[in-house]
C-alpha cells in the first residue's frame, strides 16, 4: 500500500467516524423532532400530502361491521372526563369573514352528515363506530374561510389538548364535527358535546371535547405532536 | 426495522380489530420483550421505522438492480428443473438421512437457492403490507389485496417472523461451517470450482 492510499484510507475512516458521531446523536428516538428523524418526517409528510386525494373516500361500512360499543376505547388525556362549561358553544374564528359561536342546537340545525368508517389508532388497533354530525367543510362555508388559511387548529376544553391539521384533510367530506355516535347523543367518554371525527387521520388528531376552531395561515402543534408524535398523521 | 416495528407492536400487541378474538394468533396480548425493541417509545419507534423504511427499500432496489444487471440471478436464483432435486438431496444429507453428498451445482446448492429466492419473494410483502398499514385509506386496492388492515398487519408480522427464522438458521449454518464466512466476504470460489 502506498503512502498516498494509506492517507486516503485514513481520511475515509476518520470521515466515516465523524459522520457516525454526527448521525448517532442526530438520530435519537427520544427526540423525534430533531436531526435526521425530523428531516425524514418532513420528507414523509411531502409524500403523504402528494398521496392524499381530497376526493377519495374511505369505504363506508355496514352496521354489521360496527365494533361492540363496550370495546370501543374511551378517551381522555386527564384523570377525569371533562365536563362542558356552562353555556358551551363552538367558537369558529381566525381567517374567516364571519366568526361563529355555534351552540349544539345551531350545529344540529345544519345539514347532518353520517359516516361509519374504520377508525385507526396510532397504537395499531382499529374499530368501527357510526358518527353523526356536521361536515367541517359546511362550518367553513358558513364562516367564510379566507383563501390565505392553510391550516386549522382545534382546541379542547379538556386542558392542554389541541391539534392542528392541513386544510385539505380538514375539508375532506368524511371529516365531521360529531355530536352523535352509533345513533345516540355523543357520550362524555367519547368527547361530548362535540368532537372531531375523520376517515383520513389517526385518532389522536381527532380532538375531543371541542371548544374552538381557528383557521390559520401557518401550522401550530398539538398535545401529542408537541411530545414527538407525527404532525401529519394521515392514513 | 425489526426492533422499531416490535416497539410499535408493544403499544397494542394484538392482531385483529377491537373486540375480535383472533384465536389463530398464539401471541395475542404478548408484548415483545424490551431486548428486541428499539426506539424506547411509540412515537420514537414510529419515527425510526418510517425514516429507515426508505433505506430498507433503497437497499433492496440496489440489490435487485445488481442481481439483474450482473447476470448473477442465473446462479443465485432457484430454478425448479435445475435445483429441486439437489435441494431435496441436500436436506437429506444435512439430516444424515443420506450418506453421500449431492454433486456440487455451482455457487450455491439447491437448498440455498430455494431459501434465498424465498427471501426475495417474501421481503417485498413486508414493504407492501407496511404501506397498507400506514395508508389504508389512500391505498385502498393494495390494502384490500392484502386482506384489509388486519390482514396486512398479520402479514407484516408473519413475514418478519419468517425472515427472523431465516436469519437464525443462516447464522447457525455459518457457525457450523465457519469457512463459508470467508467465501461470503471474498465472493467465494469461481463458478468452475477453482480457488480465487
Amino acid at each position: 500500500m502506498s503512502r498516498r492510499s494509506l492517507l486516503a484510507a485514513t481520511a475515509r475512516t476518520a470521515g466515516a467516524l465523524a459522520l457516525g458521531g454526527l448521525v448517532g446523536p442526530a438520530c435519537d428516538a427520544s427526540r423525534p423532532h430533531a436531526g435526521l428523524l425530523e428531516f425524514m418526517e418532513g420528507f414523509n409528510e411531502r409524500l403523504e400530502r402528494a398521496l392524499f386525494d381530497p376526493a377519495r373516500l374511505a369505504p363506508e361500512l355496514p352496521e354489521s361491521d360496527q365494533t361492540d360499543p363496550a370495546e370501543f376505547p374511551q378517551y381522555k388525556i386527564g384523570l377525569d372526563f371533562p365536563e362542558a362549561p356552562a353555556g358551551w358553544a363552538l367558537q369558529v374564528g381566525g381567517l374567516v369573514a364571519r366568526p361563529q359561536a355555534l351552540s349544539l342546537e345551531a350545529l344540529q340545525r345544519l345539514p347532518m352528515a353520517h359516516t361509519r368508517v374504520r377508525h385507526h389508532c396510532v397504537e395499531g388497533w382499529s374499530a368501527v363506530a357510526g358518527w353523526e354530525g356536521v361536515r367541517l367543510s359546511e362550518v367553513a362555508r358558513l364562516a367564510g374561510v379566507d383563501p390565505r388559511a392553510r391550516y386549522v387548529e382545534f382546541r379542547s376544553f379538556e386542558p392542554r389538548y389541541y391539534s392542528c391539521w392541513d386544510l385539505e384533510s380538514a375539508l375532506h367530506p368524511q371529516t365531521i364535527l360529531a355530536y352523535g355516535m352509533n345513533g345516540d347523543a355523543l357520550a362524555a367518554e367519547y368527547g361530548a358535546p362535540l368532537r372531531l371525527y375523520s376517515a383520513v387521520k389517526l385518532g389522536y388528531k381527532m380532538v375531543k371535547f371541542l371548544s374552538t376552531i381557528t383557521f390559520l395561515p401557518v401550522r401550530t402543534g398539538g398535545y401529542w405532536e408537541d411530545q414527538g408524535y407525527e404532525w401529519f398523521a394521515g392514513i | 426495522m425489526a426492533g422499531s416495528g416490535l416497539q410499535i407492536l408493544v403499544a397494542y400487541p394484538f392482531l385483529g380489530p377491537r373486540g375480535a378474538a383472533y384465536g389463530w394468533y398464539p401471541l395475542q396480548g404478548a408484548a415483545p420483550p424490551a431486548y428486541v425493541t428499539l426506539g424506547g417509545w411509540l412515537a420514537g419507534a414510529r419515527h425510526l421505522h418510517f425514516a429507515f423504511a426508505w433505506l430498507f427499500a433503497a437497499n433492496a432496489l440496489a440489490y435487485l438492480g445488481y442481481l439483474v444487471a450482473s447476470g448473477e440471478w442465473r446462479r443465485r436464483l432457484f430454478f425448479p428443473t435445475r435445483d429441486a432435486r439437489n435441494a431435496w438431496l441436500t436436506v437429506l444429507h444435512d439430516l444424515h438421512l443420506r450418506r453421500e453428498a449431492p454433486a456440487p451445482v455451482g455457487l450455491y446448492n439447491g437448498m440455498q437457492r430455494l431459501t434465498y429466492t424465498g427471501v426475495l419473494l417474501v421481503a417485498p410483502l413486508l414493504a407492501l403490507s407496511g404501506l397498507a398499514l400506514s395508508k389504508p385509506v389512500q391505498l385502498p386496492r393494495l390494502t384490500a389485496l392484502l386482506g384489509g388492515y388486519d390482514g396486512a398487519r398479520a402479514i407484516h408480522l408473519l413475514v418478519l417472523a419468517l425472515l427472523a427464522a431465516f436469519l437464525v438458521v443462516h447464522l447457525v449454518q455459518v457457525a457450523l461451517h465457519p469457512r463459508t464466512l470467508l467465501d461470503m466476504a471474498s465472493g467465494g470460489r469461481r463458478p468452475d470450482g477453482d480457488a480465487p
